[in-house]
């Protein structure tokens, strides 16, 4: 890697919900314009982490730095897709709105936009090649089509990093490919590192530069081929795991079940904030 | 049909709620909350009766509680929100409390059945006024609030990110409808309250418009609604709270019927 700036470090750091830890001790660094796959099973962090980055959750220990900053809620440089919530799927608002209603969000007063607020809006669409669904009602687009729309709103203010939290859920294969493809094409071009978070790592390989794989409260970084070894899956599922690679994909087996496929069908069970924190 | 007093305060009355129940309506449905504002509106009816009972103005303890459990409920926010059990509880529990403070007061069935589907023909000056003030305040504030209102309903967590307050939004948000509600309630009646603050909301959801100008519509579709209903009841002398829900429920139904018939000439 180039020696440029950092996007993401943390030293050290230890993160709490409720009093209760869930990952300690972490250090890493994320590159500049780096395309990061942030893996782990359900409940092992992965939202916790994003939030941490994001200044809406305090490090128990330790420091985060987002482009040599402390991190700080309200960060600017940073563009953030929640998981998708069944709530805004049903939404009737056309695509564009749907980009626009937060552009200034925070601001008092009703929902008009001058010229520049279309231009950002019309940008950000135009970059995801989204700008042909942005005047359908966004319930009814295609889940490929409306994680579109999404990315398109959290690269609306002109990020200078991404989180992406489980863009992947609830898509079909190709559907999968196109957003990991449509994700890795803005990385390249714009020279913008992505934090994208999955519980399925086949969908990201060959796209995503480093993986950071989160498991039984600690993080592991590095590339696929150091990271998604036997020894260290073993340590962060804390059971024995086998890991198995077949025409180009890998699997990771605990004797004969699938991590992977296990984690997707837990998916189901609980609808949002399945990381056991709400947001009221 | 303007001639007489009690349809000129109607009229009024009517169009003051309308402007607000329209609006408010737009985001308790693009919000997910309508059965919230439903529920808010049976719990007036026990605060109605409860007043009755100590010999106070219904209209103020329909306000009060009204506006109370908003609060509660805003407070609560999504641990409440999503859960129709408890919603529904809180709805049966204000209509049976109200039935019981009726019975202590061993008052007329006309009382009842006037907070139960509205009385607007009956509305006096000093009501109006009140009901302009209330409608005013929630216009205002809810007018101030919209675009960051937008912005939590669309990603609340986004909006937390960026430093907003969600909770606050949310108990705004929650205390608005309850005012809104409680002044919809002296029009239509609290079991009604539904037909004029969601009707409206849900129709302007129907079309491709941006959110400021779908609140405009829905204010616009309530008034429709009001005026309508009262000139109807006007001419056929069926109650004004049955056109004003017809009204509603035709606008909303005719709307999705054409939308269908217009999807098909498209695809076609």
């Amino acid at each position: 890697m180039a020696m440029q700036e950092a996007s993401v470090v943390f030293g050290n750091v230890s993160l709490a919900l409720a009093g209760r830890e869930i990952l300690r001790g972490m250090n890493f660094e994320i590159g500049g314009s780096e395309f990061v796959g942030l893996l782990g099973a359900n409940g092992a962090g992965k939202t916790t982490l994003l939030r941490a980055i994001l200044g809406t959750l305090q490090a128990e220990r330790g420091s985060i730095r987002v482009f040599g900053a402390s991190a700080k809620r309200g960060n600017p440089q940073i563009g953030y897709m929640p998981q998708s919530r069944s709530s805004l799927q049903g939404n009737r608002l056309r695509g564009w709105d749907i980009v626009a209603g937060i552009v200034r969000g925070e601001k008092l007063g009703l929902p008009f936009h001058g010229a520049d607020v279309h231009r950002k809006v019309d940008g950000a669409l135009g970059l995801v090649e989204a700008t042909g669904l942005a005047h359908r009602p966004f319930a009814e687009l295609s889940g490929g089509e409306k994680q579109r729309v999404l990315l398109a709103q959290a690269l609306v203010d002109e990020p200078r990093l991404l989180l992406l939290d489980e863009p992947l859920l609830n898509l079909d294969p190709g559907q999968q490919r196109n957003v990991v493809d449509l994700v890795k094409h803005l990385q390249v071009t714009l020279g913008l590192p992505v934090i994208f978070s999955s519980h399925e790592l086949n969908p990201l390989l060959g796209s995503i530069d480093r993986v950071l794989y989160l498991g039984h409260g600690e993080a592991a970084i590095g590339v696929v081929d150091d990271v998604i070894t036997a020894p260290i899956l073993s340590r962060l599922y804390d059971a024995p795991i086998e890991v198995h690679k077949v025409g180009g994909r890998i699997f990771v087996m605990s004797g004969n079940v699938e991590m992977e496929r296990d984690a997707h069908r837990h998916e189901h069970g609980g609808e949002q904030g399945h990381e056991g924190h709400s947001h009221v | 049909m303007f001639e007489y007093d009690f349809m000129r305060m109607a009229f009024a009355a009517a169009t003051c709620v309308a402007l607000v129940a329209g609006p408010v309506g737009y985001f308790l449905v693009l919000r997910g909350q309508t059965f919230a504002g439903h529920a808010l509106a049976h719990v007036g009816f026990a605060g109605a009766t409860g007043a009755i009972l100590f010999g106070l103005s219904p209209m103020i303890g329909l306000l009060s509680l009204t506006l109370l459990a908003g609060l509660g409920m805003g407070l609560l926010g999504e641990k409440l929100a999503n859960r129709d059990v408890a919603i529904g509880f809180v709805l049966v529990a204000a209509l049976a409390l109200g039935l019981l403070f009726l019975h202590f007061y061993t008052s007329s069935a006309t009382q009842a059945s006037a907070l139960l589907f509205g009385n607007i023909l009956a509305i006096t000056a000093g009501t109006l006024k009140l009901l302009a003030a209330v409608c005013t305040l929630c216009l205002m504030v809810l007018l101030a609030m919209s675009r960051r209102l937008l912005f939590v309903s669309l990603q609340p967590e986004l909006a937390e990110a960026k430093g907003i307050s969600i909770r606050q939004s949310a108990v705004i948000f929650m205390v608005l409808v309850a005012l809104a509600t409680a002044a919809c309630s002296q029009i239509l009646g609290v079991l009604l309250v539904f037909a004029l603050m969601v009707g409206p909301g849900a129709t302007a959801l129907r079309f491709a418009i941006s959110p400021a100008k779908g609140m405009a519509l829905a204010a616009l579709l309530a008034l429709v609604d009001c005026w309508a209903g009262l000139s109807l009841a006007y001419v056929t002398d069926w109650p004004v709270s049955f056109w004003i829900t017809a009204t509603s429920l035709l606008i909303y139904g005719a709307t999705i019927l054409l939308q269908r018939q217009g999807a098909g000439y498209v695809h076609a």
